[in-house]
C-alpha cells in the first residue's frame, strides 16, 4: 500500500510518524512523510523536519520526505490528490484535561476533503 | 498564568451553592451537593457511569467497562471539584470541573487556573430539569471555591446541550471543528462584577 502521512508538529504527529513507521515496516507499505506549515504548533516546520528524518533514518526506511508549504489541511488533501496513495494518515486527536477527544479544524478539514481513506492515529 | 483561551468579557452570576434538594418534572425528589472527596463516593459514581448509555458518550468519555470507568474517575478524582445528584441514594448525575494544568498537585490560587467542565446525567433522568439544577449548582460551588475561569468542550450538532450552556453564560469561543468550545467567567466571591 501506498501511505501518505502528515505532519504538524505536535507531540501527536511524533507517535503519529512512529505508528505508521511500525506499520510500514511490518507489511513493507511505501511511505511519503509530508511536514506541514503549522506555525502554532510545538515544533516549527524545520524542527519537525530534522525529527521526522533523523526517526526515518533510525528505522531504515527508504520513505520521501517533503515540506508542504501555506494552509496546512488544504496543502496535504492537495498533494494527496497529485499522488497514488491509498491511505492518508494524520495524528487522532488530542485529549482534554477531562480526558475528551478533541480534533482540530485541520483534521476535520481533511477528514472531509481528502479523495483518500483517511487514517486517524491513537 | 495567562489563559490560554478565549473568555466572555463578562462575568456570569452569581449561581446557588449547593447543597439543595428539587422535584424533578417526574416528581422526583433530588438531592444535590458537592462531594468534597469524590475517591470517598467513587464508587457510587462508577455504578452511575457503568448503567450510562453508550450512545450518549461524547468525545470518547465517559469510558465503558467498570475498570475503565473507575481508572478514568481516579485520575480525575483528587484534584477536581465535583457536585453530585442522588435519587433515593443513588448517583443519578455528576458533574465536574477538571484543572487544566500539568502538575494538578501544585494549584495555589484556583482563579489563576482554566477549568474543563463536563456534566452527565442518567438516561432516565434526562429532559427533567436536573441537568440545568445540577450545572447552575456546580458553577455556584465553583465560584464559592475560587475558580473564575470554565471552558468546555460539545458536539457541534449537540444543540440542546449548546442551548443549555448559552442560558447559564456560557459563550461560543475558539475555531470551529466537530466540537463547539464555549467559555464563562464566573464571580469572584465577592461578587466582583455584578456590583
Amino acid at each position: 500500500m501506498n501511505v501518505l502521512v502528515g505532519l504538524g508538529g505536535s507531540d501527536e504527529s511524533i507517535k503519529t510518524l512512529r505508528q505508521t513507521i511500525d506499520r510500514t515496516q511490518t507489511v513493507g507499505d511505501d511511505l511519503t512523510v509530508a511536514v506541514l506549515e503549522k506555525p502554532e504548533a510545538k515544533r516549527s516546520q524545520d524542527e519537525m523536519y530534522e525529527q521526522a528524518d533523523t526517526l526515518l533514518t533510525e528505522a531504515d526506511i527508504d520513505a520521501e520526505l517533503v515540506r508542504l508549504e501555506g494552509d496546512p489541511g488544504s496543502a496535504l488533501v492537495d498533494y494527496a490528490e497529485q499522488g497514488e496513495f491509498d491511505q492518508l494518515a494524520i495524528g487522532g486527536g488530542t485529549l482534554s484535561p477531562m480526558g475528551k477527544i478533541q480534533l482540530g479544524p485541520i483534521t476535520e478539514f481533511v477528514l472531509l476533503n481528502s479523495p483518500t481513506t483517511v487514517k486517524l492515529v491513537r | 498564568m495567562t489563559p490560554t483561551r478565549i473568555y466572555p468579557d463578562d462575568r456570569s452570576g452569581p449561581f446557588p451553592s449547593p447543597p439543595t434538594t428539587i422535584d424533578d418534572r417526574e416528581g422526583r425528589t433530588i438531592e444535590v451537593r458537592a462531594a468534597d472527596d469524590l475517591t470517598a463516593e467513587l464508587e457510587d459514581v462508577v455504578v452511575m457511569y457503568d448503567e450510562f448509555d453508550p450512545s450518549d458518550r461524547a468525545q470518547g468519555i465517559p469510558p465503558t467497562g467498570e475498570k475503565r470507568i473507575r481508572d478514568w474517575l481516579e485520575t480525575i478524582a483528587e484534584e477536581s471539584v465535583n457536585v453530585i445528584a442522588r435519587h433515593d441514594g443513588t448517583v443519578i448525575a455528576h458533574a465536574t470541573l477538571v484543572p487544566d494544568v500539568d502538575e494538578p498537585a501544585a494549584i495555589e490560587e484556583r482563579n489563576e487556573i482554566e477549568w474543563e467542565l463536563a456534566i452527565f446525567v442518567l438516561q432516565a433522568y434526562q429532559r427533567a430539569g436536573i441537568g440545568t439544577q445540577l450545572l447552575e449548582h456546580l458553577l455556584g460551588h465553583a465560584s464559592d471555591v475560587g475558580i473564575e475561569r470554565v471552558w468546555l468542550t460539545v458536539e457541534r450538532w449537540n444543540n440542546p446541550a449548546i442551548a443549555l450552556y448559552e442560558r447559564v453564560g456560557f459563550e461560543a469561543t475558539g475555531s470551529e471543528s466537530f466540537e463547539q468550545e464555549m467559555a464563562i467567567v464566573l464571580e469572584g466571591e465577592d461578587g466582583d462584577g455584578s456590583g
